[in-house]
């Protein structure tokens, strides 16, 4: 099964490479653009069968290693679950 | 005990390159020259003090330091902490510490988007009681470099405020005659070494094994390490 892991930064924490995107894409003439924050896509294929227990070694993944909780938030997404 | 005695072991990861020039630099001051110990390692002999050097761990995939941070030889190294022994993180080996958790807070990317590599001016905080703080005067400045693209040091007001109060910070950016912002990175309340719960182990973004000569531009990278060594052996 697959499972798909977002990473974003928590608020509060500063993005300078969204805030460099973001002053291009004024730039460029988007000027609706008020603010930008980059995060990460992780694509898994992962041996598994069960949704529910993909979801919890996933969601262990990601506090062991996928994500530093102190700065980032993590959500998973798992396109065959029901 | 005298400096000589003073077993010293530097972790290597794929990707580390300042490993050989703090390899020298010990050995420069102690005359011993310390054992270096690949990250595949599962065990580490005893050691006084344990050094995770700069580089660029791993090619820096994932986060700086996070895949460093779950290599073999970092169970051994966390047991060496939680038996209350000295390990000091340096560049990388900062980045790898918080993210192992060893000293708080995290090193995110540089304010201005730039590698900044040149010498900064650190100033000594009033710390708790730590042998990478003892040696010097209260207030005492170094000039030592720095070489970083994520050296931006991060944790939340709360986490801060507890740090400073706890006399946790280690360094902080000054004004001095270095070029430059005195800050070079963005790093919250100017933040450049950080020490953990109970001072034995320290994150700094500086790089002392660079100022070890005049050669190198100046000697007080020298002189923090040998300070740190002469403390871990009284």
């Amino acid at each position: 099964m697959q499972a798909i892991v977002n990473i974003s930064l928590k608020e509060g924490v500063l993005d300078p490479q969204g805030r460099a995107i973001s002053h291009s894409l004024n730039d460029l003439g988007f000027n609706e653009v008020s603010d930008v924050r980059v995060g990460k896509q992780i694509l898994l294929e992962i041996d598994e069968t069960d949704p529910a227990r993909l979801r919890q070694r996933v969601a262990r993944m990601c506090e062991t290693l996928l994500s530093n909780t102190v700065i980032e938030d993590y959500s998973i997404d798992i396109p065959d679950e029901e | 005990m005298t400096l000589s005695a003073l077993r010293v072991a530097i972790i290597v990861f794929p990707g580390s390159n300042c490993d050989r020039d703090m390899m020298v630099a010990i050995e420069q001051l102690t005359s011993r020259r310390p054992a270096l110990v690949w990250h595949k390692e599962a065990s580490l002999d005893p050691a006084d003090l344990v050094i995770i050097p700069g580089g660029f761990s791993f090619g820096d995939y994932l986060r700086c330091g996070a895949l460093a941070g779950r290599s073999p030889i970092m169970n051994a190294v966390l047991d060496h902490a939680a038996r209350g022994g000295a390990v000091m993180g340096i560049c990388n080996g900062f980045q790898v510490l918080t993210e192992t958790g060893m000293v708080p807070g995290v090193l995110i990317r540089n304010a201005g988007l730039k590698f900044t590599c040149r010498n900064v001016r650190l100033q000594l905080c009033e710390t708790l009681s730590s042998p990478f703080t003892a040696g010097l005067a209260m207030g005492e400045d170094l000039t030592i470099p720095v070489a970083h693209n994520e050296g931006n040091y991060f944790a939340d007001d709360d986490e801060l405020d507890r740090l400073e109060g706890n006399g946790q910070v280690a360094f902080r950016y000054v004004n001095g005659d270095a070029v430059g912002p005195a800050n070079p990175n963005g790093a919250s309340r100017d933040i450049a070494g950080v020490l953990s719960n109970n001072g034995r182990v320290l994150g700094m973004m500086p790089h002392p094994e660079r100022a070890m000569s005049k050669l190198h531009g100046g000697t007080d990278g020298a002189t923090f390490l040998l300070k740190s060594l002469e403390a871990l052996v009284s």
